[in-house]
């Protein structure tokens, strides 16, 4: 805000850390270019290639524990000779690696790959390129969230190798099977190992959301007021927002959770008998305080993980509808609202643990809530759409394929969401099927759809487009070909986190349909396989981008050097002049937002 | 041998795959790009009108197989189950009806609004009646599932009604233990340090312990305790206290629609009016091997995925009989009290005594 009230000294501290960089630039060695890096376009690469990484471990973890599941009776001896005796036994996976897996799959994907992967991406890229500054707020913080990151993989990924096996209590480590050693071995060194890494993960995604805030509010360069700032910067905003006010309070539940696991406190632990162990001497702790504190950061999580695949999307939806967003400020609002709303709905996770039904009910009410907002963001993009001229890049279809989930997935959350019939389907395959669409796939469209339309701007290369188009085809129909039937199993009640259903009379009958699944998912996966083959291979020797600008799109990444170097713009920072959605004014096809306001112009928006 | 096999042929599939995508490109650069983009976007156009419609008759074909197997297939088992039947048709008609409404309109959009030279886009940045207009119809449709779903909610979750049985549920790693009252329609006081695997599985408080200040409860003598399965009567409501041993599980009841945690430490409660019997159950489904079964839905440890039980639902006379089968647990921990084994044993005791 300072530089608005007072630009000459921002432009000329601006121009000083200009300098600064191009003295800087001849010093460069391997290590601070790649590895001990500050620049926030290669520390954003950073986070996008351990993301990988971690889609790759974590996609292949639910390939494994889907085998399971899709073919109970086959032996896959080969696996055996992988993965060792403790994961598969006799060519099956084992109960103890299939809870493993599954959780490890949980953890991974909604925090490694998911939080850190997406917003630290493209936080990391966008904010500054789209604000107008040369860097993050503190680059030196920044630097350390990634290797806060690095340090918390390092250590999940050794989880899987120590003798009682990786963390198997499921991804939302509930007490007292996540603090008793005793109650299964997962808990153990495994559990020790889980905790430190999130703990670790809290830290860096702290680190990166306070640089986040405080360079979107500080570091706006001339002209770009809040109201002109780009709808993927408000989501981002947002998402660090929520990041920065939860996360603590998940910091807060594992540390009493160490307590507990460690010092004999009874935070979360009363009146248990373990089996060969015996009566413990921990009483008056309450097993479902970790639940509230869980799910704090828990729900607002859902959103840290969304929105900024929405702002991603209705900001590429715009630039390739040649039209601008419908209702800037609704999608603002709506933004606003669901990250208010989104610390207040905790408690729907937790309707069927006895909770005070009338603190349900209130619950009901405030999350039923949050579909209005949601139903504006649809509404919003659907008439983006209307009466565009729409180019499908990729990464358009990616956009398009995000809204299309986010409707499937979000209108099973009303069903989830009144409690009277959470009651019966809580915990069920409806449940999987719900934040899988909604959260996962959904999310992880934005996701691709980011990285198809900023690549040209990460590496100065294109993507292979025809490679793009069936990864996205295959990714969209085979997402609903998983996870739609998943909904009818849920109505069938069969429960999730089941290793074997063949013994239950009620939820036997889908052995088929868990095969069909089981195969369509090792068709996805390796269908992202070939993305990440189209990925490395272009940023080698794909197409080089000739022109500056190649979407033919209005916010200010565009306006730097085809291959920036660090400080991004070369000379001075543009000014801005208007919002970034003039596509199609008075005939105009875009008007960059550093074109001044011309006379004839129609009033701004 | 065909492992390999399958790794070869992913490879080539890849390769081919690869080394169209890699001519293709070549030929969009010799073509010029606006030519190719102009080809794939007609392309691309006709996919997502085709994926619409395809999608649409996929959900049909899918419902069409899939349908039979779920538990709407038939009705629900308990007069609870029929009211969260009722609420789950209401809300799917609801966001069926969005969900086919927005994917059509998304799709087609996407179809015809395809990138064209002639057209000139609509400017419209934004538009307050529509806006408005999407915010509250929305709000009201959910005020009324709210409205709708809280009347529910607070009848399922209210008392039970004063004539209902009562039966205590316990989890444990990985089975339920069910308790009944006895004779006297009391249970007996429990403690968890007095849990013996062998005799005491609830660590009912029948003797004295100055260790643990407790005092004898004489209402655990008659007390009742099964594992496995449990009795409950037709068309008579039945109200579970829900508690756990170790780790917090849930009864999950798919069949009457109903679930709750059983939580170590904090007793939760439930209670549903069974409709048909197990018997009459069999014939609706058409399944002779048709059980109620009770399903732990919350993830409790490596063996969570076998922890069953089974509620078998019978007629009042038939409850009567197996009741007047069942013994007080707690003979079984103190033979020499039980009634029916003294009068054989008191002459053994006697001459035992005499020696």
């Amino acid at each position: 805000m300072s530089h608005e009230l007072n630009p000459h000294e921002s432009i000329s501290a601006h121009g000083a850390q200009g300098d600064h960089h191009e003295h800087a630039h001849h010093h460069e060695t391997f290590i601070t270019k790649y590895v001990f890096s500050q620049d926030h376009k290669m520390i954003a690469k950073q986070f996008l290639i351990t993301g990988m990484v971690w889609a790759v471990l974590g996609g292949l973890m639910s390939v494994l524990f889907r085998l399971q599941l899709g073919y109970p009776d086959t032996h896959f001896t080969f696996l055996e000779d992988i993965l060792g005796k403790w994961w598969v036994k006799n060519g099956q996976i084992t109960p103890e690696a299939y809870y493993a897996l599954v959780t490890t799959h949980g953890t991974v994907l909604v925090f490694f790959v998911l939080t850190a992967g997406l917003s630290g991406t493209f936080a990391n890229f966008l904010i500054p390129l789209q604000v107008g500054a040369r860097d993050m707020a503190s680059p030196f913080m920044n630097m350390l969230s990634y290797w806060f990151f690095f340090i918390a993989s390092i250590i999940m990924v050794s989880s899987l190798f120590v003798e009682t096996g990786p963390f198997s209590g499921g991804w939302t480590a509930y007490p007292p099977l996540s603090a008793l050693g005793s109650a299964s071995p997962g808990s153990k060194t495994g559990m020790d190992l889980w905790i430190v890494a999130m703990a670790l993960f809290v830290v860096s995604s702290l680190l990166g959301g306070l640089n986040y805030i405080a360079t979107i509010l500080n570091m706006r360069t001339k002209g770009m007021s809040m109201t002109r700032l780009p709808l993927t910067i408000w989501a981002l905003f947002f998402t660090a927002v929520l990041g920065v006010l939860s996360f603590p309070v998940l910091l807060s539940g594992f540390i009493l959770l160490i307590f507990d696991r460690n010092f004999g406190t009874s935070f979360y632990l009363s009146d248990i008998f373990v089996n060969g162990v015996g009566a413990l001497p921990n009483e008056g702790g309450s097993a479902i305080l970790f639940q509230h504190l869980f799910w704090f950061l828990g729900h607002p999580e859902v959103y840290i993980i969304l929105l900024p695949a929405m702002g991603m999307v209705s900001e590429i939806l715009s630039v390739n509808s040649r039209k601008p967003i419908f209702g800037y400020m609704a999608m603002i609002g709506s933004l606003f609202a669901i990250a208010i709303l989104a610390f207040l709905v905790w408690a729907h996770h937790m309707f069927v643990t006895g909770l005070n039904p009338f603190l349900g009910s209130v619950f009901v009410l405030l999350t039923l809530l949050i579909a209005v907002p949601s139903a504006i963001k649809v509404f919003n993009w659907l008439t983006t759409l209307w009466r565009g001229n729409i180019r499908f890049t990729p990464a358009m279809m990616f956009a398009i394929g995000f809204v299309s989930l986010f409707i499937s997935g979000g209108l099973t959350g009303i069903w989830l969401g009144n409690s009277a019939l959470d009651i019966h389907l809580h915990d069920t395959y409806f449940v999987i099927a719900h934040f899988h669409i909604v959260m996962g796939v959904a999310s992880m469209f934005g996701m691709f759809a980011g990285v198809y339309h900023w690549f040209p701007k990460m590496y100065g290369k294109y993507l292979n487009n025809t490679l793009a188009y069936i990864h996205f085809w295959i990714t969209l129909i085979g997402a609903y070909l998983i996870f739609w039937p998943m909904h009818y199993e849920g109505l069938a009640g069969m429960p999730r986190r089941y290793y074997d259903y063949s013994t239950w009379e009620s939820f036997k009958q889908f052995g088929d349909l868990n095969k069909f699944i089981s195969t369509v998912a090792m068709v996805v996966f390796a269908t992202q396989l070939l993305f990440l083959f189209n990925f490395f291979y272009s940023i080698f020797k794909g197409r080089k981008v000739l022109t500056q600008n190649p979407w033919e799109s209005n916010t200010l990444e565009w306006t730097t050097p085809i291959n920036p170097g660090h400080g991004n713009w070369v000379g001075e920072i543009p000014e801005v002049y208007r919002w970034p959605y003039d596509y199609g004014k008075d005939g105009t096809d875009f008007i960059p937002q550093t074109v001044p306001v011309g006379a004839e112009e129609s009033a701004e928006h | 041998m065909t492992m390999y096999l399958i790794i070869a042929v992913i490879i080539l599939v890849f390769l081919i795959i690869f080394q169209i995508s890699k001519a293709s490109e070549y030929v969009a650069v010799l073509k010029g790009e606006a030519q190719q983009r102009k080809a794939t976007n007609k392309v691309n156009g006709f996919l997502m009108i085709s994926f619409l419609i395809l999608g649409l008759i996929g959900v049909y074909y899918c419902n069409s197989l899939l349908f039979p197997k779920t538990l709407l297939a038939h009705e629900a088992a308990s007069i609870q189950g029929d009211r969260v039947d009722s609420m789950l048709w209401i809300t799917l008609i609801i966001t069926g009806i969005t969900f086919i409404i927005t994917q059509v309109l998304l799709f087609w959009f996407a179809y015809k609004y395809q990138e064209d030279e002639k057209r000139k886009v609509y400017y419209l940045p934004h538009n307050n009646t529509v806006e408005v207009l999407w915010t509250v119809v929305p709000a009201i449709v959910l005020a009324g599932l709210v409205i709708f779903g809280l009347r529910n909610w607070f009848y399922f979750t209210g008392d039970a009604p004063k004539d209902a049985m009562v039966v205590e549920v316990t989890g444990k790693q990985f089975g339920w233990i069910f308790r009944y009252p006895g004779k006297d329609g009391q249970f007996g006081k429990k403690y968890y340090k007095n849990i013996d695997p062998a005799t005491n599985t609830l660590g009912l408080v029948w003797r004295d312990s100055a260790s643990l200040n407790l005092k004898d409860d004489p209402s655990s003598h008659d007390d009742i305790v099964l594992e496995q399965t449990m009795y409950v009567v037709k068309g008579k409501p039945v109200k579970l206290i829900i508690g756990s041993r170790d780790v917090i599980h849930d009864v999950g009841l798919s069949q009457f629609r109903l679930k709750m945690d059983a939580v170590p430490g904090i007793p939760t409660t439930m209670w549903f009016t069974p409709k048909f019997t197990t018997e009459e159950m069999k014939k609706i489904t058409g399944n002779p091997n048709f059980e109620y079964e009770i399903s732990c839905d919350q993830m409790c440890g490596n063996g969570h995925y076998s922890m069953k039980g089974i509620i078998q639902v019978v007629s009042q006379e038939e409850y009567d009989l197996w009741m007047a089968k069942q013994k007080p647990y707690y003979y079984g921990a103190f033979p020499e009290k039980d009634p029916t084994t003294q009068k054989a044993d008191s002459t053994l005791t006697k001459a035992v005594a005499k020696n």
